[in-house]
């Protein structure tokens, strides 16, 4: 018993990023109803620049606690990460915002795979794994047999700080409204006095700078390398697909049944190998008994 | 000065010419009806002067300032507001929130204080709840604050458009066919509410409207598109009497 509650505890924390990133997939979805490929390279990026920035500041001869260095690491990172998801949208997506839909996933494709190979070519980052400097004690705690460490709890407490912030966001402010009414009728919005591009750049910043926390997180417990987004982005998004894409506490539900699946599939398969098959296999079941996903209401059909 | 002055303008899709060499004046606290048969180009003029598309040539000012290059959002912050003749709510959002989501452009937010949830904040959030209700009320929609919008009736939602439109604080109302596809008693009804919120909201209205017991009922000065162009201007009265009107529009039998 311990050990599944064990499990358990380690499937929330995996499941936690696996949120953070889905929510900013079905958000970009919400309102444009595209699919931002590059949206798991994205979350790369944002692992490098939680690596640079707590390697400068702790290198630094400025003695900071390390509470106000993962506090700051995590901030940078938000903020780069969000200038960059802003960057991409107005260079690359905004242009192609009347295209087909098919241009806009090909660009994303392209944009992530050009986020890859640049971050491979840029001489600091380099195609090999790195860690993360320790930002957080390695202290454990046991309590009721299962050992929490002070990583995941962080992570855990963190992300369900940021999930709580946005699910208000979206409910209750005229920014989650707005983005609620964008993603029925785009057209209709500015006739009632909405800037649509400037809710679009927002929804961008907000789902990358949630992502970044995800990334800072996942930094800290596990090595990061320039092709983690693709894994890490598929499970994502299998995650927000799952849940029902467009619905932000979908896409939470997603991620951490996702987290579920990694953690428990070598418990009970008694081999990590299959952790991809069993996503995807879910991901195709509930396809075939539930497309519009968990939470995702049926597309209401415009007549 | 007159509020809105439409000099010239001219709009074709395709080889077709929706609206030619159209010209119209509102002063201040006019109403004013847009009048004509199917497909004559009476919402292509709201289009235009809302800024969905450009005029191809002509000029539209507002308060004496040219709103050509501007985007739609931009001319709802000056102060023109307006309703579609196929209603067109957010109807998946509550009634209430179809109208918070108006109030965008009158209460600015920045990013940082809805994520932090400054103290200003919510108290902006709060007062667009207040001011979002006091819409609904004086449409008399107040007890279907929270229901989904494509659950109100038909008559509710036309008035849900107008409380929605009311919401940016025009000082220009472009009403597009508000009383279509009403029996005689609701048109009565509604003739009533836009005269009431017209002195209530200090309003200057545009309507187009077939229901002609609203239009001769209500209006002060009436415009007649025929294929695009203005074939008559004048009072309700000379309107009635109006050969050509009667020949194009209104047919034989005149009320």
């Amino acid at each position: 018993m311990r050990f599944y509650l064990q499990q358990a505890l380690n499937a929330l924390q995996v499941g936690s990023v696996y949120a953070l990133i889905a929510l900013g997939y079905t958000m970009v979805y919400g309102i444009l109803t595209m699919i931002n490929f590059a949206h798991g390279d994205v979350f790369m990026v944002s692992g490098y620049v939680a690596f640079f920035v707590s390697t400068a500041l702790i290198g630094s001869q400025l003695h900071l606690a390390p509470a106000v260095v993962f506090a700051a690491t995590l901030l940078a990172s938000m903020f780069a990460t969000a200038l960059l998801a802003v960057g991409i949208e107005r260079v690359a997506y905004r242009p192609l915002r009347r295209a087909p839909r098919m241009s806009l996933v090909i660009t994303a494709l392209a944009v992530g795979l050009l986020l890859e190979n640049l971050a491979i070519a840029f001489k600091p980052v380099g195609p090999s794994p790195r860690m993360l400097p320790q930002l957080i004690p390695s202290t454990t705690i046991v309590w009721g047999g299962v050992a929490f460490s002070a990583v995941q709890i962080v992570t855990i407490l963190v992300s369900a700080t940021a999930m709580v912030g946005l699910d208000l966001l979206v409910r209750h402010t005229r920014i989650g409204i707005a983005m609620r009414a964008i993603s029925w009728d785009s057209a209709l919005v500015p006739l009632m006095g909405v800037p649509v591009d400037r809710i679009v750049s927002m929804t961008f910043a907000i789902g990358a700078a949630v992502a970044a926390v995800g990334g800072t997180l996942y930094g800290m417990t596990y090595t990061i390398d320039p092709y983690m987004g693709i894994r890490i982005g598929w499970w994502a998004f299998i995650s927000a697909v799952v849940g029902g894409i467009g619905n932000v506490r979908g896409a939470m539900l997603g991620g951490f049944l996702l987290g579920a699946v990694e953690i428990f599939t070598p418990v009970f398969l008694r081999s990590s190998t299959y952790r991809d098959m069993v996503a995807f296999s879910l991901l195709l079941v509930l396809l075939v008994f539930r497309p519009t996903g968990i939470l995702g209401s049926p597309a209401a059909q415009k007549v | 000065m007159s509020l809105l002055a439409v000099e010239g303008v001219s709009r074709s899709f395709g080889g077709i010419r929706a609206v030619t060499g159209f010209d119209l004046t509102l002063g201040e606290g006019e109403l004013v009806a847009l009048i004509g048969p199917n497909g004559a180009g009476k919402t292509t003029v709201f289009n235009l002067i809302s800024g969905v598309y450009p005029p191809d040539a002509g000029t539209i000012r507002f308060r004496g300032e040219s709103l050509a290059g501007l985007p739609p959002h931009r001319i709802v912050d000056g102060g023109i507001a307006r309703t579609f003749q196929n209603i067109r709510l957010f109807r998946d959002l509550t009634v209430l929130d179809n109208v918070r989501a108006a109030h965008f452009g009158r209460t600015p937010t920045s990013i940082w204080s809805a994520l932090l949830r400054t103290p200003g904040c919510r108290r902006d959030e709060r007062e667009v709840v207040d001011s979002s209700r006091r819409y609904l009320a004086a449409l008399g929609l107040d007890g279907d604050a929270e229901t989904v919008a494509r659950n109100l009736p038909y008559g509710r939602q036309r008035r849900l458009e107008i409380a929605r439109a009311l919401a940016t604080r025009p000082s220009l109302l472009l009403l597009d066919e508000p009383a279509a596809g009403m029996n005689p008693a609701e048109v009565e009804e509604m003739m009533g509410l836009i005269l009431r919120l017209r002195r209530e909201f200090a309003l200057t209205v545009l309507l187009i409207e077939h229901q002609m017991k609203m239009v001769m009922g209500a209006a002060e000065r009436i415009v007649v598109l025929e294929f695009g162009e203005t074939i008559a201007e004048g009072t309700p009265e000379e309107i009635r009497t109006n050969p050509k009107v009667v020949a194009a529009y209104l047919g034989g039998d005149v009320p």
